[in-house]
């Protein structure tokens, strides 16, 4: 009797500074929907220097078939020059490669399918079949829903469209672990440094709750209202271009078409006018609440509930009654 | 050292657009058209690095119908020393365009390549990645700030979790954010001289190369429209409707 195979796809696995990634897990949140329209073999790859522990994360995760490590000094800091060429090979046995579309794997996937003379398709947020996706274009004014004509898809996938699937325990049966042959260094770029904002409130793309601000914060200083009332709510702090170009607060804050994408329960706008590139990263929130004294600031048309007020009032009464 | 700077023709930044009724594309036909932003920022980053004495010539190049010709124009007011307009009626996806440039770097052998990040009509993010991928330049994405050091080029990245900083090797591609510097407005004496800049025009089928778009486009549809919100008139009364009504405290 012949036996269908499944399809193979291969997982990116993304590290932050915690360790695993939560993307990776809104990846997989995608790969079951991709399920619904084809059986895949899963195979994740961890890439870096000493990620042993990174590599019992990944297999916690469950349905999938190994977890497949490279652990080298030419995978330390995820250089491009090292790594495309190598997961173009490497990726030939699989139908499909899939990466959170995160600066990570924006970095990575678009070189691989040039190398596999693939186009692929980045920032899926919804999967329609097995062939076609849907993705967002001219600053998420539009959908477009696209088919490949291609055996490969190599796609990157927006976090805030899929659900997270839940880690096993650490009890739970580990998929097998499997090392694979790391890349040679190519040495055609040296990481320097790296400044990370340490930071002990959740992650902008992973909060429940996030509190924006934009140039109606008039300064860095003023942000800490805003912090005061992440820090009471539990959320993550976020800001509009106009706010990071001014030098209020880091590039890791921004919201947007060009920044990070976020869908929150909870997203709270304040001195932020909601120009469309910012719209753009965060629509998909399910609440959303502007504060703002401009009552004609566009932010108002995608706000659940509008205060037209001016923030330095309302913030603190906000902080006073929560 | 000689900069290539590809720059991409889009609808203009501060137009709104929407998906034609059929849902067979968007709604362009008369939009008011204009250089890709990111693209700005990387024809200013080579004319400052002109300006700085690191380079000696910029070769600014588009690829498209005969429409391109007006950025390509933009782009020599701006600082630019010479133009090379690939000529196409067809609309290629980023792997096209990656080898069409690839193509042309081939010829130019450029120390360095600027490019934007994105363009805002497609917002693929590939198109750099791709190119360096291609021709073995090193790569730097995302760029915030370039700095030359010898062979290399120092560049400084926005990621999501904050800055990084690689040293390149030249040859390298660099694909130009948002911060990396504020374009300049072309004078009216540099709109005038750009005139008179050379300006080439290369038919595509002249490259010689095999190209497919491999993205069949199903259907343009307008995102789910939030429903119309409420004005609240306190704070009390907000709080009182996200405890309540919203069920998110």
């Amino acid at each position: 009797m012949s036996q269908v195979q499944n399809e193979r796809a291969l997982v990116l696995v993304e590290q932050d500074n915690k360790g695993f990634a939560d993307i990776n897990l809104k990846v997989m949140g995608a790969i079951k929907r991709l399920r619904e329209f084809t059986s895949l073999d899963v195979d994740l790859l961890v890439i870096g220097k000493a990620c042993a522990d990174l590599a019992a994360s990944a297999a916690r995760v469950p349905d999938i078939r190994q977890v497949l490590v490279a652990d080298s000094d030419s995978c330390e800091h995820q250089l491009p020059e090292n790594l495309v060429p190598w997961l173009a090979e490497l990726a030939r046995d699989y139908a499909y490669i899939i990466v959170g579309a995160t600066t990570y794997g924006k970095n990575l996937i678009p070189g691989v399918a040039a190398l596999m003379d693939i186009q692929p398709i980045t920032d899926v947020v919804a999967i329609e079949s097995a062939s076609s996706f849907k993705r967002p274009i001219y600053a998420g004014s539009a959908l477009v829903c696209v088919a490949t004509d291609q055996p490969i898809k190599l796609l990157s996938i927006r976090g805030s469209a899929f659900h997270a699937i839940t880690l096993g325990d650490a009890s739970a049966v580990a998929a097998p672990i499997a090392a694979v042959i790391p890349p040679p260094s190519r040495s055609l770029s040296r990481f320097i440094s790296q400044a990370i904002a340490p930071t002990d409130r959740p992650d902008l793309t992973a909060a429940r709750i996030v509190v924006s601000g934009g140039r109606g914060m008039q300064n860095g200083e003023n942000f800490q209202l805003l912090y005061q009332l992440a820090n009471k709510l539990g959320a993550a702090v976020g800001a509009s271009r106009a706010a990071v170009d001014a030098g209020f607060v880091a590039n890791d804050l921004q919201v947007g078409q060009t920044g990070k994408i976020v869908a929150p329960d909870l997203y709270i706008a304040v001195g932020l006018s909601g120009a469309v590139q910012h719209i753009a990263g965060m629509r998909d929130s399910r609440v959303v609440v502007a504060i703002n004294k401009d009552p004609d600031a566009p932010i108002f048309q995608v706000a659940d509930y509008g205060l037209v007020a001016d923030l330095f009032d309302a913030v603190p009464q906000l902080l006073e009654q929560l | 050292m000689k900069i290539v700077v590809a720059v991409k023709r889009v609808v203009d930044h501060s137009v709104r657009v929407h998906p034609l009724s059929d849902g067979s594309g968007m709604d362009i036909a008369n939009a008011k058209m204009a250089m890709n932003p990111f693209c700005e920022i990387a024809v200013e980053e080579a004319v400052r690095l002109k300006e700085q004495g690191y380079a000696n010539e910029i070769v600014v190049v588009s690829v498209g119908s005969v429409a391109v010709q007006e950025q390509l124009r933009s782009a020599l007011a701006l600082g630019a020393d010479r133009a090379i307009h690939i000529q196409t009626e067809e609309s290629l996806e980023p792997l096209g365009l990656a080898k069409v440039l690839h193509a042309l770097i081939k010829q130019e052998q450029p120390e360095l390549v600027l490019v934007g990040k994105q363009s805002i009509d497609g917002d693929h993010n590939q198109t750099g990645q791709m190119l360096a991928a291609l021709s073995g330049y090193s790569q730097g994405t995302f760029a915030s700030k370039i700095e030359l050091n010898g062979d290399e080029v120092w560049v400084t990245r926005e990621l999501d979790a904050g800055l990084q900083t690689l040293a390149l090797k030249l040859p390298a591609v660099i694909t130009t954010d948002l911060r990396l510097n504020q374009p300049r407005f072309p004078t009216m004496p540099n709109i005038m001289k750009a005139r008179q800049k050379p300006l080439a025009v290369i038919p595509l089928a002249d490259l010689g190369l095999e190209l497919k778009n491999h993205l069949q486009v199903l259907s343009v549809e307008s995102p789910k429209s939030r429903k119309q919100g409420v004005r609240v008139e306190s704070i009390t009364e907000l709080v009182d409707k996200l405890r309540q009504e919203a069920n998110v405290l």
